[in-house]
């Protein structure tokens, strides 16, 4: 009776209504995202990750800007199958510095978490130019227009810096010459390699697009799917410590 | 009654054109210092949009002279019906764009040839223009619409307000633009289902406060003492969705002249937030809202109480309260920890029973009434639409399993799971509604043709089961081919074998969902003779002739 | 390193299940308290008794 007189408050006061739903709400997205930020597994650096080159970050921009993401997943499960055909599964550290996280829904296409060095440059070129030519039963999209887009190098600096905000360690050298860098990854004959090398090291340079007169979104597009899950050397990683 | 005319603009007549008068300078001087010409478009359009909206406002002041809106008359509440009016077309038109997007992305998929290898035609680009308008345009506004009708209707108040209701449905639709032709450009965050960029968020959330304070002031100015159910779950959707929607998408800007941004959270943490969010986007944006649009259509289409209103109360609290903890079930499997996702999972499996709540008191607010279901084919609809929400959180909770799930995850399990929720219940229940709405809007007795309603009926269940059967067939066989193994235990198939396999199902896919869209055509053509020629609802013709007989 | 992590999820499996439960409780209780029902029957009929 009287007790429930006063849940009426929630009939007739929209606002309390409304708290009550917040609070209800809530709470469960506290409990599930907030052990995240303490979890070891979750936030632990393995061996050999590094923050993206600025080419990479900028070939990872492009995969994102054509939604490569909503074909291809950036996740190996720990399946004998996946294993097999992908490799080792992914780790938790492989995208923590990613921002935002690529691993993606759906498997149209394979999955791409280990693509790096698997195919050659010249293969990722023919084949994103014109995926039949080299795989003739795929259904993926040509992206001819990779080769002709001049990589956009102006404000490279400001996306750095986003990302240091965010919590990637870019140091202020790093950021200062982002622009140079980002066109020394493509260049192998520049004088800038060096420098470069010394501020990410085992990154690879090559003229990724076959064109060494420009630096293209092909070349940073490239750039990027060259990388990708090969930071980690699982020859000496330790697998039973990150073990789920 | 006398009307005293303002003198000057009222105070919300006042704010709202200064706000936009700012909006549209902010817009031009970013519109002239930007080298990104993505972000150069977007605000030279936002500019346009808010300078025109300004203009439009201080036009009606010149025009009427400030007269104020009587709330009642003839003791009868004055309802704001012409944002509902707006809502209810622009869901019309943009759910055949939405449908039309799908088709082609659909026939892509099966033909890739229709991609033209052209930036703005990808498949990458099409597949969130096809979501997000089809989600957020015709879901969306079908939401905005019928909110504002139920909560005026049930609360015997008019809105408040005389700019905040346009506001809210004219500035909803601008993100829609906003963010449709971003995706196009290749703006994008790559969150599903939260793709546009930090600019369109900022809008929405703006917009959003708006139609939340509406909505409320509605509330606040009822002449019912009760807040019926219906509204409960709107106010869970409106709230819940500003929550989900600042959270998942708090980042950091590049430049104030660009579109870019990057999220503030990282790999596993993002991946969570997102999933919370996407999952909740299906619950409290595709469940929570449309749940309203149930509770309050089927009982008016059926002329009689829902079922149970004491189940109600149940059904939204414990759907509330379970929804938001199912998000980790999509990452089942990956580098989460495995507690998040089965706790996830554990949840999903609890849902069940609250959503068979709801569905039981769906249908069962017919009981007594099963009749109209042969002579009434807008009520079979929205009745049909409930079939497939007690379908699809059946299937839900079992996809969320750990084992059923490494079989369905990746595969076309999870795209038709998602469609039969999508084209079965969402698509239905709002074309009932809309079905209801327009006659209502314009003061018809009844939609133009009943035949035609039939006709859309059949002709998109036909599609639906074509493509969601389609989808388990390529889904399952795909799950099970990547893991197939010949007898020297080796994988059997390489994987774009298991693409090739996919091809006569695409095709059936693509087939159903043009026979969806040709469903959707047809509504429209009804609906708009039904503005145009339908019978008055006075009129006192031979009422019983328009209630024709199925078939 | 899990100090927190451990403190956080067993706050959430015990305390979690008892609030779950007890809230669950609360709304049955409400929903079907013999009292309530006559106002309910009264705002379920809400939207057929509009003008």
């Amino acid at each position: 009776m009287s007790i429930w007189k006063k849940h009426e408050v929630f009939e007739k006061h929209s606002l309390v209504l409304v708290i009550g739903i917040l609070v209800v709400v809530a709470i469960g997205g506290l409990v599930e995202i907030a052990p995240l930020f303490y979890l070891k597994s979750t936030i632990e650096k393995v061996e050999g990750m590094r923050p993206y080159t600025p080419l990479e970050l900028a070939g990872r921009n492009v995969y994102i800007r054509e939604g490569c993401y909503l074909c291809h997943s950036q996740m190996v499960r720990p399946m004998r199958d996946e294993l097999e055909r992908y490799g080792h599964f992914s780790l938790a550290a492989e995208s923590m510095y990613d921002h935002p996280f690529q691993w993606g829904s759906k498997r149209t296409g394979p999955d791409l978490a280990r693509v790096g060095g698997k195919y050659s440059d010249e293969w990722h070129r023919d084949h994103l130019v014109n995926p039949r030519s080299v795989v003739p039963a795929s259904i993926m999209p040509g992206y001819p227009f990779l080769l002709e887009a001049k990589l956009e190098t102006r404000g490279i600096e400001d996306h750095l810096t986003a990302n240091a905000i965010v919590g990637v360690p870019y140091s202020e050298d790093m950021i200062a010459s982002a622009r140079a860098d980002m066109l020394a990854q493509a260049n192998p004959d520049g004088d800038d390699v060096d420098a470069f090398l010394e501020r990410y090291p085992n990154a690879i340079v090559r003229d990724f697009d076959g064109n060494p007169r420009d630096v293209t979104e092909m070349d940073a597009l490239v750039a990027y799917l060259q990388m990708l899950g090969t930071l980690v050397d699982f020859s000496i990683y330790d697998n039973k410590a990150n073990l789920r | 009654m006398a009307q005293t005319k303002a003198k000057y603009l009222t105070l919300e007549e006042g704010f709202f054109a200064v706000f936009l008068i700012v909006i549209a300078f902010v817009c031009l001087i970013i519109a002239g210092k930007t080298y990104d010409q993505v972000m150069a478009f977007h605000t030279a359009i936002g500019s346009l949009f808010a300078a025109g909206g300004a203009f439009i406002i201080f036009k009606n002041y010149f025009n009427d002279g400030g007269l104020a809106i009587p709330q009642e008359i003839d003791g009868k509440p004055n309802y704001n019906l012409g944002p509902i009016k707006f809502g209810a077309w622009a869901a019309v038109f943009w759910g055949i764009a939405g449908f039309t997007v799908g088709l082609i992305i659909a026939l892509q998929l099966a033909y890739p040839v229709l991609n033209f290898d052209l930036p703005w035609t990808s498949f990458g680009r099409l597949r969130p223009l096809h979501t997000s308008a089809v989600i957020f345009a015709f879901g969306g506004n079908v939401l905005l619409a019928t909110s504002f009708y139920v909560v005026q209707r049930t609360s015997r108040a008019r809105m408040p307000g005389r700019i905040a209701p346009w506001f809210v449905i004219l500035g909803y639709n601008a993100f829609i633009v906003i963010a449709g032709t971003g995706y196009l450009l290749g703006a994008t965050q790559s969150k599903e289902y939260a793709e546009p960029e930090w600019y369109a968020d900022l809008w929405l959330t703006i917009v959003w406060v708006a139609y939340l304070l509406v909505f409320l002031g509605t509330l606040w100015k009822r002449k019912e003492p009760h807040i019926y159910v219906a509204n409960w779950f709107y106010l869970a959707f409106i709230v819940t969705i500003a929550m989900l929607h600042i959270t998942n998408n708090l980042t950091v800007p590049v430049s104030i002249y660009g579109t870019k941004s990057y999220i503030v959270w990282a790999g596993v943490q993002d991946a969570m937030v997102q999933w919370w969010y996407g999952h909740n986007a299906v619950g409290f944006f595709l469940t929570a809202g449309f749940l309203a649009i149930m509770y309050y259509f089927v009982p008016k289409r059926a002329e009689r109480p829902v079922y149970s209103y004491r189940l109600s109360i149940v059904h939204f609290w414990a759907l509330i309260f379970l929804y938001i903890w199912a998000g980790p079930h999509h990452l089942h499997y990956t580098a989460l920890p495995q507690w998040a996702s089965t706790l996830g999972a554990t949840f999903s499996i609890i849902l069940w029973m609250p959503s068979w709540g709801g569905m039981i008191n769906g249908l069962m607010t017919l009981s007594g009434a099963w009749d109209k279901l042969r002579t009434d084919p807008v009520l079979r609809m929205m009745v049909v639409s409930i079939a497939f929400y007690g379908m699809s959180t059946f299937e839900g909770p079992l996809m969320s399993l750990r084992s059923v799930n490494s079989l369905s995850h990746y595969t076309d399990w999870t795209i038709g799971h998602v469609h039969s929720g999508a084209l079965g219940w969402v698509g239905y229940i709002s074309f009932g509604a809309l079905y209801c709405l327009i006659p209502w809007l314009w003061n018809k007795k009844q939609v133009y043709s009943l035949k035609l309603v039939n006709w859309h009926f059949w002709i998109s269940t036909i599609g639906i089961v074509l493509y969601i059967c389609a989808m388990w067939v390529s889904g399952i066989m795909q799950g099970l081919m990547w893991r197939a193994y010949d007898q020297l235990g080796f994988l059997e198939y390489s994987f774009i074998e298991t693409v090739e396999a996919m091809h006569p199902f695409y095709v059936i896919r693509a087939l159903g969902g043009a026979l969806f869209v040709v469903g959707a055509l047809i509504m429209a053509y009804n609906l708009w003779m039904t503005v145009r020629h339908g019978e008055a609802e006075e009129a006192d013709t031979v009422g019983a002739g328009a209630m024709a007989p199925a078939e | 390193m899990n100090e927190a992590y451990n403190s956080v999820a067993s706050f959430a499996q015990t305390w979690g299940l008892v609030y779950f439960v007890v809230l669950f409780a609360v709304v049955l209780a409400y929903a079907l308290w013999p009292k309530n029902r006559s106002r309910f029957d009264e705002a379920a009929h809400i939207p057929l008794r509009e003008d």
